[in-house]
C-alpha cells in the first residue's frame, strides 16, 4: 500500500532541487610543475564561472577542458570511492571529487596543490609507489593455517564489527601525506599502512597478527606516531585512524588482539 | 619502444582482471597492464552485492538463480552460460570469503544475504534473499580483497599503462593473438607486449552517456581495440539504465536501498511501482523500473520544479538500519545533495550503468572471431565481454558474480593455453598504429576540441538512445555520431609533452567512445523489437520470431578506405527454459 506520504517532507529538498545554477566567479590558485618545461614549481591562477554546488574536481575539469589542457591530475570515479584525487585544497588534504566549492569559501582564491611527502611528478600528480609499497609491506591479506573449511569461515557479527572501520580505506593517501612524521622520515610506514595492518590484525579469522606486529615493531612502524590527529581529520572515509593506530600500539604491548 | 615477453598478459585490474591474475600467475608468467592503479578500478564503486544461492537465510538453489538470470535477460541469455554462472556462484562467493572478504554476517556467523531486483524464489513466486554483501561497499571489498590476494601471490602489475592496440597475426590462415601495444602514462613511451595469451578485462564504456554511474575512465578501450582489428562486438545495443542515479549527477544509489525496503514515489507521494509490477513492485527488474520512472515523468507526475525526477524514499526505515546497511549511499546524498536521508526523500533519475554487450566469448572466456570460431590466445572477461549471461538486461548482483566466475575461468584457460602454446610472431612494425595515432594527435593543429565533441556525443546519446528509443531518434543519433567522427579527425590537444599527458589520452579515449557509440546505435536501429534494456516505442513488443538472436557487429573497411558496420546475427543457446512473457 502506498501508505506513507511525502507531505511532512514536501518542502525539504527544496535547496537541493533548486534548478537554476547560480554561477559565481571563483579563482583557483593551482601549484603547477612540469619538469619537461621547467624545474621550478609555480602558482597559477585560473578564474572560472562555477555553480558553488559543484565539486572541486568539476572545476579542475573545467580548467583542463576549456582553458589549459596541460593541467594534470588523477581522477576516475568522481564520487569518493576510487581514491585517485587526494590533493591539498586550501591547505587541507581532501578528495577533489568529495569537496563542494560552496564548502570551502569560494569568495577567496582556492588553493590546490599536490599532497605532501611524495615526489611530485607533474602538477597534482605524485609518485604513489612508496605509499603502496608501505601498504604491501604489512602483509595486507588474510593469513590462515590448517585446512580450508568447505563452507565459509564463521564470524560473529560482533567480530566482524571489530575491524569494520578499517575496511573502508580506499588507499587515497590523504592521511599519510598529512602526517608530519611521514614528511620528515622516509622510513615511517604512515597511517594508511597501519590502517591496512589493523584491518587484518583485528579480523578474528586471521592468524598472521604476530607477523604483522613484528614488521611494524621492527621498523618502529607505529611508535613514531605522535598522535597529531592530522590523519583522522584528513580521511575522506571517516576512518578513526588515530584510534586504529592506538589499538595496534596496545596490541604490540599486550600481544592481545 | 620497448618489447616485453610474457606467457599471459591481462589488460585491466578490476575485479575480472585481478580474479584472472590470481589464477594465471600461479600457472604462467603473467603481466597485468592497467591504466589505473588496481584499487582505482570501478569495481570498487559497486555497492549492493553479489548473487549466489547459498541459502543461508532462506531456501534457495542455483536452478532458481539460473531461471531468474534468463528471465531477467529477457531470454536473450545463453542458457548454458547462465547455468554455469549460477552454479559456480556458490564457490565463487566462498572463495572470496576464504581470501578474506569481510561479508556481513547472519546471527549464526554465516554470510548474510539480502533481496535484490529480479531475484526470486521458485521461478518468480516472491523475492528471495540471494545477494551476499558487505554493507553497501561490496565492490570495494571485492576489489580490495582481490588486490590483497594479488599482493600475496606476487602478481606483476604495470600501473598506468594504457593498452591501445591488439596485435593479431595470421598463421596458416588462422588469426591468432600475438600481444598488445601499450602507452606508458608516466613517460609517453610505447611498449609492445608479446604474449601467448591475452585477456581483456578492461571494463565498460558508459562514458558515452552524460548521466551515468560510470567512472570517467570507462571508455571501452578494450572493446574498441579488438573491434578495430576486425573482431565482432556482440549485443552492443543492450545497455542498462539503472533506476536510481542521483538526479543530474548519475551517481548510483544501490538497488540494495530498495532491497532494504526503500520505496519509489512520484510527486503525489504515490508508490507508483505497484501499478507496473504488482508482485515485485520496487524490485522489478531494472529496465522495467527505469521505464516506469520515465513514464511517470512523461505523464506529469515527476517531482521538482521541472518534474524531471522522482524520489527514492528511505525515511520510513530506522536510522540504525540505514547506518548499518547503507552508510555510503546515505553519505552520497548528504555530500552531493545536502539532503538528510533519515528525513528527506532523495531525488533520483535513471542513470546509464552497464554494458550488457561486448567482446563475444564462449564459457571458457575465449574470444570469438565470428559465431563459433575461436581466436587462439585471445580471452575476455567481465564487463568488456559478452558471454552472454546477461542477455538483454543484467540482474543486479550478477556482474560482481560474472567478473569472479568468468574472470577465474578466463585466467585458468588462458594460462593453460599459454603453457602449451608457442609465441606467435609479432606483426611487422607492431607499434605502428599506436605511434601513428599518438603522433597525429600530438602534432595536430586542428580546430576541434575533445571536450566539445565529447559533450555533443553524450548529449545525443542521452537524448536519442537512452531508456526510450524510436527509429527516428536512433537515426538522429547515427547521423550525429557520424558527423562527430568526422569532426574528430580534426581534433587537437594542447599538451604536447610526454610526461603524464592525460590530455592526449582523453583524446584517444574519445575516439574509442565514438567508435562504440556508433556500433551501439547501428545495432539498435536494426533491432526492431523491444527486449530488456532496448526499448523501441515504435516496436513495443518482443519479437522472438525475428529477433531471438544476438547481434554481431563487424567493422568493415572498403577498398577506398571507407569504414562501415556490418551486422550479422548469432543464435541464442537455449537449454531448458522456453521463452515466456516477462512479468514481475
Ligand atoms: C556504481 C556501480 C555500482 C555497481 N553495483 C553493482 C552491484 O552491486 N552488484 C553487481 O553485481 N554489479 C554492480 N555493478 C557492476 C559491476 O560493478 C561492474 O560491471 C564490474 O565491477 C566490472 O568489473 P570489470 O573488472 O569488468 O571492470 P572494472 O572494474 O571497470 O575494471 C576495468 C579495468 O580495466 C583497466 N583498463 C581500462 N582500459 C584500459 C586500457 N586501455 N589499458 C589498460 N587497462 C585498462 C582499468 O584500469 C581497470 O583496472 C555496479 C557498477 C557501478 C558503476
Ligand atoms: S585511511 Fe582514509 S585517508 Fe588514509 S588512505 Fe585510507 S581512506 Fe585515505
Ligand atoms: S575521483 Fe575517485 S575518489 Fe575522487
Amino acid at each position: 500500500m502506498s501508505s506513507a506520504t511525502l507531505e511532512k517532507n514536501s518542502s525539504a529538498p527544496a535547496d537541493a532541487e533548486s534548478t537554476a545554477a547560480h554561477l559565481i566567479t571563483v579563482t583557483f590558485r593551482i601549484r603547477r610543475f612540469n619538469p619537461e618545461v621547467s624545474d621550478q614549481a609555480v602558482w597559477e591562477d585560473f578564474q572560472i564561472e562555477m555553480d558553488p554546488k559543484e565539486r572541486v574536481l568539476d572545476a579542475l575539469h573545467k580548467i583542463k577542458w576549456e582553458l589549459d589542457g596541460t593541467l594534470t591530475f588523477r581522477r576516475s570515479c568522481a564520487h569518493g570511492i576510487c581514491g585517485s584525487d587526494a590533493m591539498r585544497i586550501n591547505g587541507r588534504n581532501r578528495l577533489a571529487c568529495k569537496t563542494l566549492i560552496k564548502d570551502i569559501n569560494p569568495h577567496k582564491p582556492i588553493s590546490v596543490e599536490p599532497i605532501k611527502g611524495l615526489t611530485v611528478l607533474k602538477d597534482l600528480v605524485v609518485d604513489m609507489e612508496p605509499f603502496f609499497q608501505a601498504y604491501r609491506d604489512v602483509m595486507p591479506f588474510l593469513i590462515t593455517t590448517g585446512n580450508e573449511p568447505t563452507r565459509e569461515r564463521r564470524q560473529s557479527a560482533a567480530d566482524r564489527e571489530r575491524f569494520d572501520d578499517t575496511t573502508k580505506c580506499i588507499l587515497c593517501a590523504a592521511c599519510t601525506s598529512s602526517c608530519p612524521v611521514f614528511w620528515n622520515d622516509g622510513q615511517y610506514f604512515g597511517p594508511a599502512a597501519i590502517v591496512g595492518a589493523h584491518r587484518f590484525i583485528f579480523d578474528s579469522r586471521d592468524e598472521g597478527g604476530e607477523q604483522r606486529l613484528e614488521i611494524l615493531n621492527d621498523r618502529d612502524g607505529v611508535w613514531r606516531c605522535r598522535t597529531t590527529f592530522n590523519c583522522t581529520e584528513a580521511c575522506p572515509r571517516g576512518i578513526e585512524i588515530t584510534k586504529a593506530i592506538q589499538e595496534v600500539k596496545r596490541a604490540l604491548i599486550t600481544r592481545r588482539f | 619502444m620497448k618489447i616485453h615477453k610474457y606467457d599471459t598478459v591481462i589488460v585491466g585490474a578490476g575485479g575480472a582482471g585481478m580474479r584472472a591474475a590470481i589464477e594465471s600467475t600461479k600457472r604462467s608468467r603473467t603481466a597485468v597492464l592497467t591504466k589505473l592503479y588496481p584499487t582505482r578500478s570501478h569495481t570498487g564503486a559497486a555497492q549492493g552485492g553479489m548473487a549466489a544461492a547459498l541459502a543461508n537465510v532462506e531456501e534457495d538453489n542455483w536452478e532458481w538463480h539460473t531461471f531468474d538470470t534468463i528471465k531477467g535477460g529477457d531470454y536473450l541469455v545463453d542458457q548454458d552460460a547462465a547455468e554455469i554462472l549460477a552454479k559456480e556462484a556458490i564457490d565463487s562467493v566462498l572463495d572470496l570469503e576464504k581470501m578474506g572478504l569481510p561479508f556481513n554476517r547472519t546471527p549464526d556467523g554465516t554470510i548474510d544475504q539480502r533481496r535484490f531486483g529480479g531475484h526470486s524464489r521458485n521461478h518468480g513466486e516472491a523475492p528471495v534473499r540471494r545477494s551476499c554483501y558487505a554493507a553497501d561497499r561490496t565492490g570495494h571489498m571485492i576489489l580490495q580483497t582481490l588486490y590483497q590476494n594479488c599482493v600475496k601471490e606476487g602478481v606483476e602489475f604495470f600501473n598506468e599503462f594504457y593498452v591501445l592496440d591488439q596485435l593479431i597475426t595470421e598463421v596458416d590462415g588462422v588469426k591468432k593473438s600475438a600481444g598488445v601495444v601499450a602507452y606508458e602514462l608516466a613517460t609517453g613511451e610505447i611498449h609492445v607486449f608479446q604474449a601467448k595469451a591475452v585477456i581483456y578485462a578492461s571494463g565498460g564504456c558508459g562514458k558515452f552517456f552524460k548521466v551515468t554511474s560510470n567512472a570517467h575512465t570507462l571508455t571501452g578501450d578494450g572493446q574498441a581495440a579488438v573491434y578495430r582489428r576486425g573482431l565482432p562486438l556482440e549485443d552492443m545495443e543492450f545497455f542498462q539504465f539503472h533506476p536510481t542515479g542521483i538526479w543530474r549527477m548519475g551517481i548510483l544509489l544501490t538497488e540494495g536501498a530498495r532491497g532494504e525496503g526503500g520505496i519509489l514515489r512520484n510527486k503525489d507521494g504515490e508508490r507508483f511501482m505497484e501499478k507496473y509490477a504488482p508482485v515485485m513492485k520496487d524490485l522489478a527488474s531494472r529496465d522495467v523500473v527505469s521505464r516506469s520512472i520515465y513514464t511517470e515523468i512523461r505523464e506529469g507526475r515527476g517531482c521538482g520544479p521541472e518534474g524531471d525526477h522522482v524520489y527514492l524514499d528511505l525515511t520510513h526505515l530506522p536510522p540504525e538500519q540505514l547506518d548499518a546497511k547503507l552508510p555510503d549511499i546515505t553519505e552520497f546524498a548528504r555530500t552531493y545533495l545536502g539532503i538528510e536521508p533519515y528525513t528527506d526523500p532523495i531525488p533520483i533519475q535513471p542513470t546509464a550503468h552497464y554494458a550488457m554487450g561486448g567482446i563475444p566469448t564462449n564459457v571458457e572466456g575465449e574470444v570469438l572471431a565470428d559465431n563459433d570460431t575461436v581466436v587462439p590466445g585471445l580471452y575476455a572477461a567481465g564487463e568488456v565481454a559478452c558471454v552472454s549471461v546477461h542477455g538483454a538486461n543484467r540482474l543486479g548482483t550478477n556482474s560482481l558474480l560474472d567478473i569472479n566466475v568468468f574472470g577465474r575461468r578466463a585466467g585458468i584457460a588462458a594460462a593453460e593455453y599459454a603453457s602449451r602454446a608457442d609465441y606467435v610472431e609479432l606483426p611487422e612494425n607492431p607499434a605502428s598504429l599506436v605511434i601513428e595515432q599518438v603522433e597525429r594527435l600530438r602534432d595536430s593543429t586542428g580546430s576541434e576540441r575533445v571536450t566539445e565533441i565529447r559533450k555533443a556525443l553524450q548529449d545525443t546519446m542521452d537524448a536519442n538512445v537512452m531508456v526510450f528509443r524510436t527509429e527516428q531518434t536512433i537515426k538522429t543519433a547515427v547521423e550525429e555520431i557520424g558527423a562527430l567522427r568526422e569532426r574528430y579527425r580534426n581534433v587537437s590537444v594542447q599538451d604536447k609533452g610526454k610526461r603524464f599527458n592525460t590530455d592526449l589520452l582523453e583524446a584517444i579515449e574519445l575516439g574509442n567512445l565514438l567508435d562504440l557509440a556508433e556500433v551501439m546505435a547501428v545495432s539498435a536501429l536494426a533491432r526492431k523489437e523491444s527486449r530488456g534494456g532496448h526499448y523501441r516505442e515504435d516496436y513495443p513488443n518482443r519479437d522472438d520470431v525475428n529477433f531471438m538472436r544476438h547481434t554481431m557487429a563487424y567493422r568493415e573497411v572498403g577498398a577506398d578506405g571507407t569504414e562501415s558496420i556490418r551486422l550479422d546475427y548469432k543464435p541464442v543457446v537455449q537449454t531448458r527454459y522456453e521463452p515466456m512473457e516477462r512479468k514481475y
